[in-house]
């Protein structure tokens, strides 16, 4: 019989300050030694049940509970959050944030240190943490300038000194670009395997976890527990899409080409597959071509000549950059990380000086323009609404860019009403723009920008942090205003989006432009896919599996269909 | 580079090597020197001794440009309210007057008010760069250490710490949301009247401040989350012991703040006096 080492007892969770309890009669036991991933969207009350685990809960944000959660045998209630963190580690979303130490050798050992142990005690099992995760060769760095993979590495090394029977990862793959949210997968499979540890992952990148086996998926809905079965199961049933989770593509795929699932096996990896099974219906994939995506022939709207930046220690960062962007498309700019992608869209804003070359805004040269200059013909939305956000009511704030510019109150009321109603936030204009969740903002901070009728938009990570639901609002949002003639530029990690969305993919890296193409082109070349740390899609792995005479169409196929599908159902934008 | 002032610039140097708690402690003493004495051949002397320990440093003076502009730009102003609050000072310190120009009323510049600005300005300029040193030599992960081995509880010392420690994280911050806010069309530089750019200034530091607020809740949850605060004490993996340089240093700032004592005190006077010669 396995030791129950989390257990959920007719359990809820009511946060002081909401309205609702969080979490409902749960009712959940992980056995010693499991691999969990919870999903569920924003809002699920996955994150909720996480704290419950680690004691931020309720211990940090307070509120009332009922029922029982058992922890290593104990009752978590009635211990307090440093006997609980002796048993469950947890790794953070926030893969800059969370580090405490400002070098890896500080931040692995910051446990050890509030366990008041001797220094050099401490600097002896910091090395091993370190050589166990492989990172110990970079004890001295300084955290912030370490790669992606290598701070999971280090957050991980940081959690694992204190041998912890437990291990919580919180959005491991947030904010890492797909070669490294593998690599974390693969990581955090070994270290399963290794120290027998009982693994929960908190994941709506269901797919991307899968790339390793996985014991049960978890699926959460309003603070409930939905569905509590193998991945196999999970993914034969229809409970994902009843949700609106987003399945692993190959499973929809499937779906969609009408294939009877098998609930016994094969399903959570697309390398074990029972291809022979659907070999026949992924051959008669239904086909329908979306119109008029291309538009080649349209008049070029940005022009980059031969840029080149240099950071201010004269290090260079992109070189040779030349292209031509035209007018209405929807591209997207993909790279690992630190790759200089960001850094290009300050430079097509104004924010940053190329050091060598010319941006041309039609046909008009801009580039010693100045921000407000470039702010005329382009806007730029940041990874986090946060930034941006300065005024206490959402009017306010998407009427700011118009009162500086000294346009009449009257014009500004009807212009900032007009931009409320396409992007959905009308009925909320005389709220604080502290009541609304996260996309919501990342909607406000869009029509500020959207309201100064910019001819180009440039998006950093436009759907970051957003589950499959806000995904689609959003995008099918960008798809809108594309229509209407808004050339969309965005920096993305996510190859879905990528796919689905644009119909123009630029790959930086090595400082330069390493290809320019349809993303179905892009996602299928291994050489690509490889130096830009990006991950060939499951589709094309799909189709090469079932020996499909075109994979690459195959792919294009799949998302043409899979949007009519999604969009018959979706809500369509109003305009006045 | 503004974005950058204030941090740890690392070298291999006599003062990079000695641990912080040495460092915070000769830093403490000297400025106790500097701020007890008038004596101007004792000022003079230190602020040559650290003009001699900056070199020694191998920090260049660029590399702090910034910051020392601004400490000039206050002393300046200093000076300036000094003399608008209490002309005479001076006359009262010294007991002589000197005057040099006549002015209205009590403004008169006397050649004693000059000599005891002057020597304002010098303490100054003796702690200017040994307090520049000791921020920008001491390794920020020793910070913390250092404070809480002189006897400062730990948990403020980590406050402090990390407090310094993000001052670059929100310059980048504040960077990106200034360009964001320009390209709203939010105009900082000085075409806008200054009203403006304070009203201007202000959508900067709202957004400053609700990030700063995020990047607290998730450090605090994740300092907590690994035992922060458990024990009443706490070790530090970055801490050094003392060495013999250490020692010297100490003994050496030490027996300096002892001769300033003495010599400032000797004659019942914190003041050096060069007007009696002449009277």
């Amino acid at each position: 019989m396995k030791k129950p080492m989390i257990s959920f007892e007719n359990y809820s969770f009511h946060y002081r300050s909401q309205a609702e309890p969080t979490l409902k009669n749960i009712n959940l036991t992980i056995y010693e030694g499991e691999k969990i991933v919870i999903v569920g969207h924003s809002g699920s009350g996955k994150s909720t049940l996480a704290h419950c685990i680690n004691g931020l809960v309720p211990f940090s944000y307070k509120g009332t509970i009922s029922g029982s959660l058992k922890i290593a045998g104990k009752e978590a209630k009635d211990q307090n959050i440093f006997a609980l963190s002796a048993l469950v580690g947890t790794v953070l979303q926030d893969p800059d944030g969370q580090f405490i130490g400002l070098t890896v050798g500080e931040d692995i050992a910051f446990s050890l240190e509030n366990d008041c142990v001797e220094t050099d005690v401490m600097q002896r099992r910091t090395l091993e943490a370190a050589k166990l995760l492989d990172i110990d060769h970079r004890l001295t760095h300084r955290v912030h300038q370490l790669s992606g993979g290598q701070k999971q590495r280090t957050a991980l090394a940081g959690v694992m000194i204190d041998n912890v029977p437990i291990l919580l990862f919180d959005e491991p793959l947030a904010n890492l670009d797909p070669a490294a949210g593998k690599y974390a997968i693969e990581l955090i499979d070994r270290i399963h395997q290794e120290a027998k540890t009982t693994t929960i992952i908190v994941e709506h990148r269901l797919e991307d976890v899968l790339h390793r086996k996985a014991d049960r998926i978890i699926v959460m809905n309003e603070g409930q527990i939905v569905g509590d079965m193998p991945p196999n199961e999970l993914l034969a049933s229809d409970i994902l899409a009843k949700y609106t989770l987003r399945e692993p593509l190959y499973i929809t795929a499937l779906k969609h080409a009408g294939c009877d699932l098998p609930a016994d096996g094969g399903l959570e990896h697309i390398q074990k597959l029972d291809i022979d099974e659907f070999k026949d219906k992924l051959n008669h994939f239904p086909n329908t071509r979306a119109p008029g995506k291309t538009r080649h022939d349209a008049a070029p709207i940005l022009e980059l000549r031969d840029l080149h930046f240099s950071y201010r220690n004269g290090q260079q960062l992109l070189k040779n950059i030349s292209t031509v962007i035209s007018k209405g498309e929807m591209v997207s700019i993909v790279g690992k990380n630190g790759t200089g992608k960001t850094t290009l869209a300050k430079l097509l804003c104004g924010f940053e000086n190329p050091a060598q070359g010319r941006i041309v805004y039609n046909g008009e040269d801009m580039t010693n323009n100045t921000i407000k200059e470039f702010s005329l013909r382009v806007g730029m939305v940041m990874q986090n609404p946060n930034q941006m956000i300065s005024k206490h009511m959402i009017f306010d704030e998407v009427a700011l860019g118009l009162r500086v510019r000294g346009v009449p109150e009257a014009e500004i009321k009807q212009q900032v009403n007009r931009t409320l109603k396409i992007c959905g936030l009308y009925p909320f204009r005389n709220w604080p723009v502290s009541a609304l969740s996260f996309g919501q903002k990342k909607r406000v901070t869009i029509a500020a920008i959207l309201v100064l009728k910019p001819e180009v938009m440039i998006l950093d990570e436009p759907t970051a942090g957003q589950d499959f639901r806000h995904y689609t609002d959003i995008m099918e949002f960008l798809l809108e205003l594309n229509r209407q003639g808004i050339t969309i530029l965005m920096i993305t990690h996510d190859m879905h989006l990528m796919l689905e969305y644009t119909s123009r993919a630029i790959v930086i890296g090595n400082g330069t432009i390493l290809a320019d193409d349809t993303p179905a082109n892009i996602l299928t070349d291994r050489e690509v896919t490889k130096l830009a740390h990006l991950k060939e899609t499951s589709l094309y792995a799909l189709a090469v599996r079932a020996g499909l005479e075109h994979p690459r169409e195959f792919v294009q196929q799949f998302i043409d269909y899979d949007r009519e599908v999604r969009q018959h159902g979706s809500r369509n934008v109003i305009l006045s | 580079m503004a974005a950058e002032m204030l941090s740890y610039l690392d070298r291999n140097s006599p003062i990079h090597r000695l641990t912080g708690a040495t460092k915070l402690l000769c830093f403490l003493m000297w400025s106790a020197a500097a701020m007890l004495t008038y004596d101007t051949r004792i000022l003079l002397a230190m602020f040559i001794g650290s003009l001699v320990l900056f070199k020694l440093s191998r920090i260049r003076v660029q590399e702090v440009s910034f910051v020392l502009i601004l400490i000039l730009l206050f002393l300046m102003i200093n000076n300036i309210a000094i003399y608008l609050f209490s002309p005479q000072e001076g006359v009262n310190i010294y007991g002589t007057s000197h005057q040099l120009v006549h002015l209205v009323g009590r403004y008169n510049m006397t050649l004693e008010q000059l000599f005891y600005q002057f020597n304002i300005t010098l303490k100054y300029f003796t702690v200017i760069p040994a307090a520049l040193l000791f921020i920008v030599t001491t390794n920020p992960s020793e910070f913390a250490a250092s404070l809480n081995r002189i006897g400062v509880s730990y948990r403020i010392s980590f406050a402090v710490a990390i407090a310094l420690r993000y001052i670059p994280d929100i310059q980048r911050d504040f960077q990106t949301i200034a360009q964001a806010q320009q390209a709203r069309g939010l105009d900082m530089s000085r075409k806008e009247t200054l009203g403006r750019r304070v009203k201007n200034t202000a959508s900067i530091v709202v957004p400053l401040i609700f990030s700063s607020l995020d990047r607290i809740e998730v450090i605090s949850n994740a300092m907590e989350l690994r035992g922060f605060g458990k024990n009443n004490k706490r070790t530090w993996y970055s801490a050094r012991p003392f060495s013999v340089g250490d020692f010297i240093a100490m003994a050496g700032v030490a027996v300096l703040l002892a001769v300033t004592l003495i010599v400032t005190f000797y004659d019942g006077n914190r003041f050096y006096n060069p007007f009696l010669a002449g009277v």
